[in-house]
């Protein structure tokens, strides 16, 4: 078998290599998967991969669905460098988009410049009160916020569907569980005409660029720095052990909401019961293929949203089941986690006993 | 009393899932390890079952289909965080969302066929008697199964002596490494036999409680599974009591629903899993009751030679 000695120091090329490496191999995989069932791997790569950033449409396709994965992946990394598990987010982000939505429903013949920035703030409090709930439950009685935050998904998701059958209902839909259309003052501008790439790709941006700041420069990345290494270092620094799980919580709640309410007022436009996708889920790959960097986390968040597009693409030209973007995504990151270990550890062979 | 006996049954059909993947993971998290992954170890389970009964005719080699792929799948986890040393929260994710994607991919051709109902338990006479004949001896064998699986789990963690290797190994692994005991390779069977049983839970959807394969139809089971463990306080005989909650939970809603009771079925739907973190919290409120039992090693890194 073979030994893992840790290594001193991280090699600080790990940062571009551990990716690549994890996305070479996934690929490999899915080229030797396509080979089994039966479809071209050259084209079915070049389908998912390459196609859709050949056309306005697929490139604005891409900034739409890379957007919700930056943002909530951008605030799942302060509570994994922590070691606090938000598996939730999911459900932040369906009650974000819930909230938010209701917002701009409560006002819905009047128009107003304000309508949005309320929906917005009104989302990322929905969001942090989910988020609030396993917080306040790991604090108080170290119950296992894993299971709690994934547990609240399932309640998130339901309750979003009960209300958009119910009181949210468009009172002129015909019964469809579906809500009004927002009219112009809640849905947000385009960036690029004729596409459905919105604003919220900036703000996504921002937020990376906010996020460096703070890790980088700011007292508060020092304390998400220390609690990583270890609750006693956190406690010596003067916080208390449960400061980081609150902090970890209100922020990825506050992302995730965040995402939930661009989403509805960005490319879905209303409340309907199908708006969580996923995006909490794949999120935390992102926030692991990116290394927990808010760059790396911009440019991870493009690829799996290329995974999205052309699983969607490779459904349609070449009869795959959408599925195939969960293998491709499932892959990576087991690959990802694979890598890790050859950077943190030398890995050294030696006889069996 | 039809009604009673029909929600009985649809209760016990509901559970048995649910006893077999949290026997398997129990006998994992006693080793310390956390496997987060059994959703995606049982929908691979669900759809191997289902495709080699299908192709076979024969239930039995379904099922054994099912124990060697989720088994093999979870050996896969296995190798990454005992050989590898990946962080086991991530690992487990990874194993889900690849269990999923890849049981859709594979199932593809297969859903929307229903296959022959699974065969009953049937001792000519004891069926017979009434009501307690209904009750007890009018089952698909693998929920006699399911409860032998568990009262074995309880003799091994507490009779023999692998079975008390296995819960040292999950107290303290780094004295049971001095003493001797093969950390890894412990785990790693515990790891596999936690995936083996997942798979034949999840076989039993596919095959018993709905003989068909429908994507995704494991929907969250897996989870519950994870904290029915914790339900139990990591103690075998409890996890049938913890299932049977909530499997009864699950099977009371929908005749309420049926009832007519009026409120909104998605609200009705919310049970299990409010239920499932009111229990948690009842649980970790009592930390004695915690600490007794609790591995103490849940999901740390085992690193010899370090």
């Amino acid at each position: 078998m073979f030994t893992l000695q840790k290594k001193d120091t991280i090699d600080q090329s790990s940062l571009y290599t551990v990716p690549l490496i994890a996305i070479g191999c996934s690929l490999i995989f899915v080229f030797i998967l396509f080979l089994l069932i039966g479809k071209n791997p050259f084209l079915a790569i070049f389908i998912i991969f390459i196609e859709p950033l050949l056309s306005v449409f697929g490139l604005s396709e891409l900034i739409v669905k890379a957007t919700p994965l930056i943002i909530i992946a951008l605030g799942l990394s302060i509570g994994f460098r922590a070691g606090v598990w938000n598996i939730g987010a999911e459900g932040q982000f369906t009650i974000g988009a819930l909230f938010g939505g209701a917002a701009i429903l409560a006002f819905y013949p009047t128009s107003g410049i304000w309508i949005l920035p309320l929906s917005f703030f009104i989302a990322i409090g929905g969001g942090i009160l989910w988020g609030m709930i396993p917080a306040f439950f790991k604090a108080r009685f170290n119950t296992n916020e894993i299971l709690v935050s994934l547990m609240l998904t399932y309640v998130a998701i339901l309750f979003l569907s009960g209300m958009v059958y119910g009181p949210l209902k468009n009172p002129e839909g015909f019964n469809f569980p579906e809500s009004r259309l927002f009219h112009d003052s809640g849905t947000l501008p385009i960036i690029f005409p004729g596409t459905r790439a919105h604003i919220g790709f900036l703000i996504a941006l921002f937020l990376a660029g906010l996020m460096h700041y703070l890790l980088k420069r700011h007292k508060f990345g020092f304390h998400v720095k220390v609690s990583g290494e270890s609750t006693r270092a956190l406690v010596f620094s003067g916080r208390t052990a449960n400061y980081m799980v609150y902090l970890s919580f209100i922020i990825s709640g506050a992302f995730a909401g965040l995402a939930g309410v661009i989403e509805v007022s960005g490319p879905v436009g209303q409340l309907v019961p199908a708006i969580p996708v996923g995006y909490g889920f794949t999120a935390i790959i992102v926030a692991f293929l990116g290394r927990l960097n808010p760059f790396g986390i911009f440019f991870a968040g493009l690829l799996l949203a290329l995974t999205y597009i052309g699983g969607e693409a490779a459904q349609i030209r070449l009869g795959l089941p959408n599925a195939i973007t969960g293998v491709f995504q499932g892959v990576l990151l087991f690959s990802l986690l694979a890598a890790e270990a050859f950077t943190k550890y030398e890995v050294s062979l030696k006889k069996m006993r | 009393m039809d009604l009673f006996i029909a929600i009985f049954q649809g209760i016990i059909v509901a559970s048995t899932p649910l006893v077999l993947a949290a026997v398997g993971e129990l006998v994992v998290e006693k080793s310390g390890v956390l496997n987060l992954g059994v959703e995606g170890m049982m929908i691979i389970g669900a759809v191997t079952s289902f495709i080699v009964t299908y192709e076979t005719g024969s239930h039995f080699l379904g099922l054994i289909a099912a124990v060697i792929s989720a088994g093999l799948i979870a050996s896969l986890f296995g190798l990454l965080t005992q050989y590898l040393l990946s962080n086991q929260v991530a690992t487990g994710l990874a194993l889900t969302l690849f269990g999923l994607g890849l049981a859709s991919l594979i199932g593809q051709t297969y859903s929307g066929i229903s296959l022959n109902a699974f065969p009953v338990f049937d001792v000519y006479l004891l069926t017979e008697i009434p009501i307690i004949g209904s009750l007890l001896f009018n089952f698909d064998y693998l929920i006699y199964l399911s409860i032998i699986i568990v009262v074995s789990v309880y003799y091994f963690l507490n009779k023999t002596k692998l079975g008390l290797v296995l819960t040292a190994i999950g107290d303290s692994h780094d004295s049971a490494h001095s003493l001797g005991y093969s950390v890894k390779m412990v785990r790693s069977l515990a790891i596999i036999f936690g995936g083996s049983c997942a798979g034949l839970g999840g076989a039993y959807l596919s095959l018993v409680q709905t003989p068909m394969w429908v994507e995704n139809m494991t929907a969250g089971r897996g989870w519950i599974a994870l904290a029915i463990v914790v339900f139990a306080v990591w103690r075998p005989l409890w996890v049938l009591v913890g299932a049977y909650i909530f499997g009864g939970i699950t099977i009371i809603q929908l005749h309420v629903q049926a009832v007519g009771v009026n409120i909104g079925a998605q609200y009705m739907s919310m049970m299990p899993y409010l239920v499932t973190i009111i229990v948690l919290v009842f649980i970790s409120m009592n930390k004695n009751r915690l600490a007794v039992n609790a591995p103490n090693c849940l999901n740390k890194l085992f690193t010899s030679d370090l």
